[in-house]
């Protein structure tokens, strides 16, 4: 079974949240995603200081086997992309929660992140879908 | 799941990610396709390549069965265990698999006869096929379902085989030319393989796998499943039955011509008539390579568009773990010239029309 942290939330296209308080969260694809896409190759992150609403396309994360588009799962800016993915997207594979995040965002509507699952939640979505 | 081959439970113990590939429960990798191309083109992988068929051709018109069933000819083969590549074509020429075939004994000897590998995916067609064609010959086909196949490839795969063989089996392994196999003990080793680098494929008891499999495992030898197994042919320029050609494709439109032997031209092989009609008429369309060395991955079925002369489609693509970027096979018009576009995700793509193979050896090879 695929590693769903208890301290994240989630959207069921698969991407997980941190909230890092002062309106700010990082994103990233969860283990689950990663362990389905398979090694990652090419990662193509959002422009710093795009705006874009929940479920814009985000960006795109291309393995070995497909391509999948990555969602902003909550609505704001953009003002932070992991640049390091460009030399080293393996790292979406070996380390979802750390170094392999997508991007920051600052919210434009904290109210959104009641909308988020948890992870008993997103567990049970991804039993769900297999 | 379906079919399991000997090496199954070793694959779980493993942590292998299976997958069902034509009804077999095989390993699509066992954590990272990409470290394990890595470790074939650099160092030493095996795969279990058991779900292949195994078909053992011999009877007094074996040769002359070959020679009217195979679109190569297995006349050419002169020494004892040279093998060939061939293609098995239908009456309108268009490929019902494709196939290595091996000479087993010497070339012309009492009791001569021949062992066939064709695709799993194939097997019950090709075998009804086979059947089909060898009822006015003299010969027997004879399946070997208990036979395990594990191939070996890399640079360092005949040292690391050698290691762990018994002495006969571990000479024959050092003087085995390029493209021969043979007979060693109950084994068949052959250097022959799937990935454009030196290996082997060797059929061994299915009782004997698990063993053998520990020990190349022991002497460093990186399991590997059919995700690099992709990688490494894709680079390699070999077609993939099913992707690159099919029952509708004739080896012409799937850059197999030079496994076509026209000569001599009495040899009476299936699909002959349909295939000298497309060449005196001309194919319309050419399997070559594709490059992209920006991001982005080639993918099969993706359009391929040729200003001015037309359009083709990717058959196989896939990012090239050697080269850092995305290589591809694609049918495309025969007035292709050196650059096309292709469609991803809404957009047109740059790309370089090249000549296959990408990689050999370990290196890049086109330009």
């Amino acid at each position: 079974m695929s590693n769903v942290p208890n301290e994240l939330k989630y959207v069921a296209s698969h991407e997980w949240i941190r909230d890092e308080g002062n309106g700010i969260v990082t994103v990233g694809i969860t283990d689950h995603a990663q362990d389905l896409l398979g090694d990652v190759v090419f990662v193509e992150l959002p422009d710093l200081g795009a705006e874009v609403a929940a479920g814009d396309d985000a960006g795109v994360v291309e393995s070995v086997k497909a391509a999948s588009d990555i969602y902003a799962p909550l609505s704001g800016e953009v003002v932070a992309i992991n640049e390091a993915l460009e030399d080293a997207p393996e790292s979406v594979n070996s380390d979802p929660y750390g170094d392999g995040w997508f991007f920051q965002l600052k919210l434009s509507d904290a109210a959104e992140l009641g909308d988020l699952l948890d992870a008993d939640g997103y567990a049970a979505h991804c039993e769900s879908e297999s | 799941m379906g079919h399991k081959t000997a090496l199954h439970a070793q694959h779980h113990a493993l942590g292998a990610k299976l997958v069902d590939f034509s009804g077999w429960e095989m390993p699509l990798h066992y954590g990272s396709q990409v470290e394990e191309h890595h470790k074939v083109r650099q160092h030493a992988g095996m795969f279990d390549v058991s779900h292949m068929t195994i078909v053992d051709v011999s009877g007094a018109q074996a040769r002359s069965y070959l020679r009217h069933l195979l679109a190569n000819d297995v006349a050419s083969l002169q020494h004892k265990g040279k093998a060939l590549y061939s293609a098995m074509l239908n009456e309108a020429g268009g490929v019902i698999d494709d196939l290595i075939v091996y000479l087993m004994t010497e070339p012309d000897a009492a009791g001569e006869w021949y062992r066939v590998v064709v695709n799993c995916g194939t097997r019950e067609n090709d075998l009804r096929w086979m059947a089909d064609q060898a009822v006015r010959f003299d010969v027997a086909l004879t399946e070997q379902p208990e036979l395990a196949m594990i191939a070996i490839q890399g640079p360092k795969a005949r040292q690391r085989v050698e290691q762990v063989v018994s002495e006969s089996r571990a000479r024959l392994v050092s003087e085995l030319k390029p493209f021969f196999g043979q007979e060693s003990e109950g084994w068949f080793i052959a250097r022959t393989g799937y990935t454009g680098e030196d290996g082997l494929e060797i059929m061994l008891p299915e009782d004997e796998a698990e063993s053998f499999w520990q020990q190349l495992l022991a002497a460093g030898v990186a399991p590997c499943g059919l995700g690099a197994r992709d990688t490494l042919r894709l680079e390699a320029g070999m077609n993939l039955y099913g992707a690159d050609m099919d029952e509708g494709v004739s080896p012409l439109e799937a850059a197999m011509g030079w496994t076509l032997a026209l000569e001599p031209v009495d040899r009476d092989f299936v699909g002959r008539a349909a295939v000298e009609a497309l060449k005196a008429s001309g194919a319309a369309s050419k399997l070559v390579g594709l490059v992209l060395t920006e991001r982005g991955v080639l993918r099969a079925h993706q359009k391929v568009v040729v200003e001015g002369v037309g359009e083709g489609e990717i058959t196989s693509g896939s990012f090239s773990p050697t080269l850092g970027y995305s290589i591809a096979l694609a049918r495309v018009p025969v007035g292709t010239g050196s650059t096309a576009a292709v469609e991803m995700r809404g957009k047109q793509v740059p790309v370089q029309v090249v000549r296959p193979p990408f990689v050999r050896h370990g290196e890049k090879v086109f330009s």
